[in-house]
């Protein structure tokens, strides 16, 4: 399956940010973005993932919509913000499917975490439940943007290795944002720079 | 060293855990004295009112409590049916009140701007005016009694919490947890009921609860003015106001008495209302 970009132009105010970007991505590949602050790394990972209106150009992909569900999710920088304050962990993962044990495992999870409100735990262990809840096997591509930024080495690792896997097996695509070029490398089989594909730069 | 750390620990532990006791505790104590008097004055008949001239003008005593008036009533029991009656219209006034905040400020914050603009200007102005100038006029227009008072005290007591929830549910659906449920298909009702409506109920609940004070007061002082319930009520405002005519002769135990037990229920539902709040608050609860 693929997700396809085409002539993405999309203007804060006045100030053109993204000019007539393409881009595509297929399940199973894993391909990094790369560009200076400021470059719309976040607002293109916005529109794919349709959080944005208001942009010219066409986002394609041949992954249908089941019941409503995107198959084209995205993965927050601040995993505290993107989970509810008053569900707990295992309602939370619950509101988007039911994953298996192992999934738990694989991801560290412990068991006493499920039962645990968002408040009881760091960014990084709510972060490795946000990745399950987007680890729907209805999700068809996964754009992680700044995903493990602000986790240590040890769960970025963790959750990486997950996510990886799964787009080995050619369940997901995967799309990586983020600053960290060795991270990008270590993780994806392409990188982008967003500067180069980017008609309009600085 | 870990030793001590986890001590520190356990003691902070049970110290919490007194804390929310102690805020149990005293909400249930809240909640009793309350439900008694309100419970105390429905069962006040008129006929324990009867007029006896016999026992008239009595001070404060062991079989009168508060002592008797100029009719010989005992004045206790109109405490209770006073504050009873007060409680009750309370009620219903705060409880009008917080429908009418819920719709206006959802509609405020998904209508669109222009709902929007003129909700904010509505509240704006019911801010300005004092309220019991609005209640004084509304209560007149309405022509007075029991339903001018609920009326002026519902139409007045929904402006903060109007605001409140504007702000709160707002703020909800740009959060990201909304988004996601979003893009999961999620319809807009799932995420009015299961992301929105636990977020706003314990602001309703609390606000319910902290606006009823000013409810109550509110009610006792356009009724002692004279604007709200007519004399024949047996409301703690027309208790005062008629008492206020017998201070000079010394019978200050008319005044002072139902005066303070109003007080007291005042008190008792602020300290009601900050304890809940205390409970239910994310920031607070896990003290």
């Amino acid at each position: 399956m693929y997700l396809k970009a085409k002539d993405i132009t999309f203007k804060y105010g006045n100030k053109k940010i993204l000019d007539k970007v393409n881009f595509e991505i297929e399940t199973g590949q894993r391909i990094g973005i790369v560009a200076p602050s400021g470059f719309g790394k976040t607002t293109f990972a916005r529109i794919i993932a349709g959080y944005e209106k208001g942009y010219s150009g066409t986002v394609e992909t041949d992954a249908q919509r089941q019941e409503g569900y995107n198959p084209v999710q995205l993965m927050f920088q601040h995993p505290e913000r993107a989970v509810n304050p008053k569900w707990n962990m295992e309602r939370t993962v619950n509101e988007s499917w039911q994953p298996p044990k192992e999934l738990y495992d694989e991801m560290g999870i412990k068991d006493e975490w499920l039962k645990r409100y968002p408040n009881e735990l760091s960014g990084g262990e709510i972060q490795r439940f946000c990745v399950i809840r987007a680890l729907n096997p209805k999700t068809k591509f996964l754009i992680a943007d700044e995903m493990t930024t602000m986790l240590d080495a040890i769960t970025t690792a963790q959750i990486w290795n997950v996510v990886i896997k799964r787009a080995e097996r050619g369940d997901i695509g995967l799309l990586v944002i983020s600053h960290e070029k060795s991270m990008l490398d270590y993780v994806c089989t392409k990188v982008v720079d967003l500067s180069v594909i980017n008609k309009y730069s600085k | 060293m870990s030793i001590s750390v986890e001590n520190t620990q356990l003691k902070a532990a049970k110290k919490s855990g007194n804390l929310r006791r102690k805020t149990i505790i005293t909400i249930f104590l809240c909640i009793g004295v309350l439900a008694f008097v309100t419970i105390a004055g429905t069962m006040v008949s008129h006929n324990d009112l009867i007029t006896d001239f016999t026992s008239k003008n009595l001070a404060p005593s062991m079989s009168h409590l508060f002592g008797t008036d100029w009719l010989g009533r005992d004045m206790l029991l109109r405490t209770l049916k006073g504050l009873s009656m007060s409680i009750y219209i309370g009620i219903f006034a705060c409880f009008l009140g917080m429908i009418i905040a819920t719709v206006l400020g959802l509609a405020s914050a998904t209508m669109g701007k222009h709902v929007d603009s003129v909700i904010t200007f509505v509240v704006d102005l019911f801010l300005s005016v004092p309220h019991l100038l609005v209640i004084i006029i509304i209560c007149v227009a309405v022509g007075g009694g029991l339903t001018g008072v609920v009326i002026g005290i519902a139409a007045t007591h929904w402006t903060s919490m109007t605001r409140i929830i504007r702000a709160e549910v707002k703020q909800i659906l740009t959060s990201e947890y909304v988004h996601v449920a979003r893009q999961m298909g999620k319809s807009r009702t799932y995420i009015a009921a299961k992301h929105i409506f636990p977020h706003i109920f314990p602001q309703l609940l609390i606000g319910f609860i902290s606006t009823f004070p000013h409810a109550l007061l509110h009610e006792a002082s356009i009724t002692f003015l004279g604007f709200g319930l007519s004399p024949h009520e047996p409301a703690i405002g027309i208790i005062l106001s008629e008492s206020m005519k017998y201070l000079a002769a010394g019978y200050w135990w008319l005044a002072v008495l139902p005066g303070l037990a109003l007080l007291i229920i005042v008190v008792l539902f602020d300290v009601l209302g900050d304890n809940i709040d205390k409970l239910i608050n994310p920031k607070s609860m896990h003290r």
